[in-house]
């Protein structure tokens, strides 16, 4: 059993960001990057089908973006990933998921994986495209936003997670591409043994442009923090003052005090 | 310009963000047209074409199929735009027309600035101003962004549609129903929620002194209840129940679109949070920034006198 797992990295989503020169992207100076959170859980679902078969198996993980993703494959090689690929990219805010997903599927192409796994979404940029564009490109089957995940043989049995807690349940066969939503199962925390074991494994590095073929579909015209509207009073300060002043308001404004 | 309408249906019934494809399409100004895969009774009110397939064929979701149905009624009616909200079927769909069609795909719309259109970033903290290259380009628009202020009592013009010979590669099997909901918090007239900004489980129970000191119901986001920290039944968002209560009090909750589409209709909000510019400011009317740990048991011992 050949698995990739794509992830991201992304930058902490409590940080304060700021547009960077070009208008179109954060600042990524000063700014602490993580693993996007979606993928934690297609790492952990990797590893769970590896364990699930004896070990038969074999767990890519592949990241694209500059030096610092590194940290990220790491994690994943920590976590219990057999080997990291990096494919190197200055510029990948600058590149739209059209663009990744072709990167991907170039790489994935002639490398027969039977199961890809990837986040439903990044964090930063939300677009959710990623994985489903790279099944289609691969000609594989596909199903996203993961909440349940079995495999017999070469059946992957996937609970869907719907609007209000509904979940759909569908079967298909591999190869084929799944997307990962949060709560699929729980990601373990690299333990110190294993980062340490990680820094002795495998770490393939490629230029992007060994991939790359496609332009962009669809160009970022600017970045800007949303326009803040019905922003309500903001209390900051001593906190016994503050909590007095809410209780005023409280009992001014709302009837749960009466 | 024209505009392909993908509509929204699950469970045998016609989902209500179908309007807001009609109410995002007049804010482009594009005219309009209709596919629905479901049944004839649950057509749209709309005053224009449908093309429909019936969901007893094609299943309610079926990726292929479904794909290859849009795909269909695109080459007949060649719109500038193939819409669908950004839902488990939109976001599911959406990518796989885009790449068949070689278009552009712009994710969760939630606004059009002359003609380009305006989406989320960073967790709701950024927006992105997009323009598609390509002649035709696939879009989805976020659930509650457009509301439809037209009359829903159209006729509809339908035209049935069919698939010729297909085998589908995934398979539904059914629906698993929600989880049973111990706690209605629907009825609640106070909600006191926790984030992940409480920073560890032993930390509920200062967030459910304040909610006992309301006399509200304890509440939470997706990533606390994930974590095992609070159960499901009180997950308040798009995924767990949406409510409406008299007040409601935000600890430590950044603000995710998915957790401010369950809890914005309430009457009276109240966020803690030490991050000024958390998204859940938007929607508060006093934000108090502070350490929520510090400050909420502080609130909880002036309620309790």
């Amino acid at each position: 059993m050949k698995m990739l797992v794509c992830v991201k990295q992304v930058p902490d989503m409590e940080s304060r960001f700021k547009v960077n020169s070009e208008g179109v992207w954060f600042e990524e100076q000063d700014l602490a990057f993580r693993m996007n959170e979606y993928d934690e859980y297609a790492i952990e679902q990797a590893i769970r089908v590896r364990e699930q078969l004896g070990g038969a198996a074999d767990i890519t993980v592949l990241s694209i973006g500059p030096d610092r993703v590194v940290e990220a494959i790491k994690k994943g090689l920590a976590m219990g990933g057999d080997r990291g690929v990096h494919i190197k990219d200055e510029h990948l805010y600058q590149k739209d998921p059209w663009q990744v997903a072709s990167v991907i599927a170039a790489f994935a192409r002639d490398k027969n994986f039977d199961l890809v796994f990837t986040g439903m979404q990044s964090q930063d940029r939300g677009s959710a495209q990623v994985g489903v564009t790279v099944a289609e490109l691969l000609g594989y089957a596909c199903v996203t936003t993961l909440v349940g995940f079995e495999l017999s043989g070469d059946i992957v049995t996937a609970r869907r997670e719907l609007e209000g807690g509904i979940r759909g349940i569908v079967k298909l066969k591999l190869p084929a591409v799944v997307t990962c939503q949060l709560g699929l199962n729980n990601p373990r925390y690299p333990t110190l043994p294993n980062i340490m074991k990680a820094r002795q494994k495998e770490l393939l590095a490629f230029p992007i442009m060994d991939f790359l073929t496609e332009e962009s579909a669809a160009i970022t015209e600017r970045m800007y923090p949303p326009e803040k509207k019905g922003r309500g009073l903001v209390l900051e300060g001593d906190i016994n003052e503050t909590a007095d002043k809410l209780v005023a308001i409280l009992k001014e404004k709302t009837t749960v005090l009466r | 310009m024209k505009a392909l309408l993908i509509c929204e249906y699950l469970q045998g019934k016609l989902l209500e963000s179908t309007y807001e494809l009609l109410a995002f399409a007049d804010q482009l100004g594009a005219s309009k047209v209709m596919l629905l895969i479901g049944s004839e009774a649950q057509a749209p009110k709309f005053d224009g074409k449908i093309y429909l397939a019936d969901a007893g064929k094609f299943g309610e979701y079926n990726p292929d199929l479904h794909k290859r149905l849009v795909l269909d009624t695109a080459q007949k009616e060649r719109p500038d735009y193939i819409v669908f909200v950004h839902s488990s079927f939109g976001w599911d769909l959406a990518p796989r027309v885009a790449s068949a069609l070689k278009a552009a795909q712009v994710s969760e719309i939630v606004g059009v600035v002359d003609g380009k259109f305006e989406v989320p970033s960073c967790n709701a903290k950024m927006r992105r101003l997009l323009t598609p290259k390509t002649k035709q380009a696939v879009l989805t628009i976020q659930a509650g962004a457009f509301s439809y202020q037209g009359q829903d009592r159209g006729v509809p013009q339908l035209e049935r549609v069919d698939l010729a010979g297909s085998t589908p590669r995934v398979e539904f099997i059914g629906y698993e129903a929600a989880e049973k909901k111990a706690v209605d918090l629907a009825k609640a007239e106070v909600i006191v929620s926790a984030g992940r900004g409480i920073g560890k489980k032993e930390n509920v129970e200062t967030i459910a002194a304040l909610a006992r000191a309301l006399a509200g119901e304890l509440g939470a986001t997706r990533p606390v209840v994930d974590a095992g920290w609070i159960e499901h039944s009180r997950q308040v968002g798009s995924s767990g129940q949406i409510v409406a209560p008299k007040l409601y009090v935000a600890c430590g909750i950044s603000g995710a679109i998915q957790h401010i589409a369950g809890m914005k209709k309430s009457d009276f909000v109240v966020a803690i949070n030490k991050d000024k510019d958390a998204p859940i400011g938007e929607v508060a009317n006093v934000l108090v920034v502070a350490d929520v740990m510090q400050f909420v048991p502080a609130l909880t011992a002036r309620l309790q006198k």
